[in-house]
């Protein structure tokens, strides 16, 4: 049974939006050498220094940071797991790939930051913004890699750009809710006691958000993981080599310990990033006070 | 100069708000305004002055526009239409910098619902606003920590305020306004958010405060006992226009509409009207240099059994009793001085008539009504005292007229008799 379409002229939107990207790429030169070339330093200068350490001590280092942002179970959790990864023979891929995420993140949140604040400060901005982020966020992820991959060749920068622009979305927003959220009353003080708006933000507004803005960074960082691997189709290199690798040669056991070890990253990255969130002044008050 | 001062208010919310405030001059209701306009008029034609060193009470039920006027005397909001001016400088047409100046020199804010910075400690939060000023660290921390000690929140500092009672975190809101060291304090419903007994405390301590500190204060509340209590002056508003400006005494005993009238009737007299408002002339008194046989004559035209006796400056010399009178007449002494009852209750013009009810108890004469210089200038016998107070309630038994009753009914307002009745002082 066919179903026909509605009689309606066709509208080539794929077209157009092809055009775009093409446009993009004829007329943004510069800027996408730009974009390339610093994405690129960000991640080899982070990727090196990880390499630098031997996988054991890494693996400690990493144990104790989970000690100090959660608890000495994490700490060891962390160190057990790193080790396994390294007896997968994993250890290099995992490390590339935990670069990227950091870089990704780190720029997708320098982006998120000014946008949720100005969502949050001008209903105008929150209202544009809103529909992009929906379509950045629901957008089928592989999608974004053909426009990426015509922009930036082959290779781990396309991957990175997929990876901040898919995984912005939570960081604007729970931003843009944290800083909506806070205390009116709070703020206004602020404002009746001659502060500057700068100040305002600075001290009072983020502050006061910080609890929820670490939940968008938390977010951030999942989704940015998950991207990596997927952008290993177009030659990110990491984990999500493993795994393409795996895919396509149907080679069941390096599938799943490609997935196992990004398993293993992602609960160390969630699980310190909640740790560092409760750790905020804001949310240490709040705990101190429903204890009291 | 006044303190501050407020030139014909306006503040209209919606699109195209200045015609709004034309067609309001033009004479147009808060309600046609919104029904036909689709504007909302929160402030309509506010007038009014500070004077230094005055606590000035802006009542009115919520939705009144107490709060939008008193955001318009800082700037936190910008009047649709007038002008407000702080010790002589103007804030509505201020640019943003200099209004952030007046803000940190000349007024401060104390928030109903304290708005302090959870994250930093008390001592921090009390500096807030010389940190604002730009003052040093140390300078702000002792600064800060007198404040505090002002508050009676001394040894408090370290904490933070999640850890305060609901009072103590209002002292905090206080401290932080007093530290400022500003002229003029804003006080939007501040004590309103604490239990009865807690504001009851706060209202104490704000009066002994300012009697040391002599700040102008503006106060928000829609408490009118509150309102009672505090203020200097009252301000009455409603649907966004002040209906009167008058001490307490002048409202209760003269309100300027049906509005204030309803209004005021539930509010417990006794606490605010004082003993000037109900004292008497003092008619039926001796003169100590006159004899017993005037006092019989004074007792029996006036149907009195005892005689308050006054000197040349109208000093309280005693009293006389009629029997002692009637023997005196009968065996012919001269003079009341050896006649005289020494103890006679006096009070001050000042003291409220719910303080009056023990004095006049353990008293058998009228209470003396008696100024600085201990001169007599009025008496009030216990049937005065006693009217006074069934007047409190004889006038609500007369409920509102005709006119008061349709406010009621297109009032989206709460019914001032139980706001009032919720807030009833309690007997200290």
């Amino acid at each position: 049974m066919t179903h026909t379409a509605i009689d309606l002229p066709r509208l080539p939107i794929g077209d157009w939006c092809a055009a775009v990207v093409l446009w993009a790429q004829e007329n943004l030169g510069p800027i996408l050498d730009a974009i390339y070339s610093v994405l690129r330093a960000l991640d080899d200068k982070l990727a090196a220094g990880l390499h630098v350490v031997p996988a054991l001590l890494m693996a400690v280092i990493l144990g104790l940071v989970a000690w100090a942002a959660s608890s000495w179970k994490l700490g060891v959790g962390t160190l057990l797991g790193m080790l396994l990864i390294s007896t997968m023979g994993m250890w290099d891929e995992a490390m590339d790939t935990l670069s990227l995420v950091i870089v990704c993140s780190v720029v997708a949140m320098a982006f998120a930051l000014p946008i949720g604040v100005a969502a949050a400060r001008y209903e105008a901005v929150s209202h544009v913004v809103r529909p992009v982020l929906d379509f950045m966020q629901t957008l089928p992820v592989f999608v974004y890699l053909i426009p990426a991959v015509l922009l930036f060749g082959i290779g781990v920068v396309p991957g990175m750009v997929a990876t901040i622009v898919f995984a912005m979305p939570p960081g604007v927003r729970l931003t843009e809710l944290g800083i909506r959220q806070v205390d009116r009353e709070v703020v206004e003080a602020g404002h009746a006691f001659g502060a500057a708006p700068r100040r305002i933000l600075t001290r009072i507004q983020v502050p006061l958000a910080m609890p929820t803005i670490m939940a968008g960074v938390n977010q951030v960082i999942m989704l940015a993981l998950s991207m990596v691997v997927v952008a290993g189709m177009v030659g990110a290199g990491g984990l999500g080599a493993l795994v393409y690798q795996g895919i396509t040669t149907m080679d069941m056991p390096l599938g799943f310990e490609g997935g196992i070890a990004v398993v293993i990253l992602a609960m160390f990255l969630d699980r310190i990033t909640a740790g560092l969130a409760g750790r905020s002044p804001v949310a240490r008050v709040s705990k101190a006070t429903a204890r009291a | 100069m006044p303190a501050i001062e407020a030139e014909h208010l306006y503040k209209v919310f919606g699109r195209r708000a200045r015609d709004g405030v034309t067609r309001l001059r033009q004479g147009a209701t808060q309600q046609e305004l919104n029904e036909q306009d689709g504007l909302t008029a929160a402030v309509i034609d506010a007038s009014f002055t500070v004077e230094e060193g005055e606590i000035f009470v802006v009542m009115g039920l919520s939705g009144s526009g107490k709060s939008t006027l008193l955001r318009m005397v800082n700037g936190l909001l910008e009047p649709t239409a007038g002008s407000v001016t702080l010790m002589g400088a103007n804030v509505t047409s201020a640019p943003p910098k200099t209004l952030r100046r007046i803000r940190r020199e000349r007024v401060s804010m104390v928030f109903q619902h304290f708005a302090l910075l959870p994250h930093r400690t008390v001592l921090e939060n009390a500096a807030y606003g010389l940190e604002t000023q730009g003052i040093g660290k140390a300078e702000r921390a002792r600064r800060a920590a007198e404040a505090l000690e002002l508050c009676g929140l001394g040894g408090w500092g370290d904490k933070l305020p999640g850890e305060l009672s609901g009072g103590m975190q209002q002292r905090v809101g206080l401290a932080r306004a007093l530290a400022a060291d500003t002229d003029i304090l804003l006080m939007d419903e501040a004590f309103s958010a604490l239990d009865p007994l807690i504001r009851r405390g706060m209202q104490d301590q704000l009066l002994e405060l300012q009697s040391r500190l002599k700040k102008t204060i503006l106060f928000i509340t829609h408490d009118l006992n509150e309102a009672m209590r505090l203020g200097d002056r009252i301000a009455m508003m409603r649907n966004g226009r002040i209906v009167q400006i008058g001490t307490a005494e002048e409202i209760l005993n003269d309100p300027a509409n049906d509005y204030v009238a309803r209004f005021i009737q539930d509010v417990d007299r006794s606490r605010v009207l004082t003993a000037s408002s109900i004292m008497e002339p003092p008619v039926a008194v001796l003169r100590s240099e006159q004899g017993p046989r005037a006092a019989h004559k004074l007792m029996r035209e006036n149907q009195l059994d005892t005689l308050l006796v006054v000197d040349r400056d109208r000093r309280i010399r005693g009293t006389v009793g009629e029997q002692t009178v009637v023997r005196a007449v009968e065996t012919g002494t001269t003079g009341v001085e050896g006649l005289l009852e020494r103890s006679v209750p006096t009070v001050s013009p000042d003291t409220v008539i719910a303080d009056l009810l023990a004095e006049a108890a353990d008293s058998e004469v009228p209470l003396a009504v008696v100024d600085e210089q201990e001169r007599l200038v009025g008496v009030i016998p216990r049937v005065t005292l006693l009217t006074a107070l069934s007047n409190t309630s004889a006038t609500s038994e007369g409920g509102p007229d005709g006119e008061a009753q349709t406010d009621s009914a297109t009032d989206p307002q709460p019914d001032p008799p139980a706001a009032s009745a919720h807030d009833a002082e309690v007997p200290a």
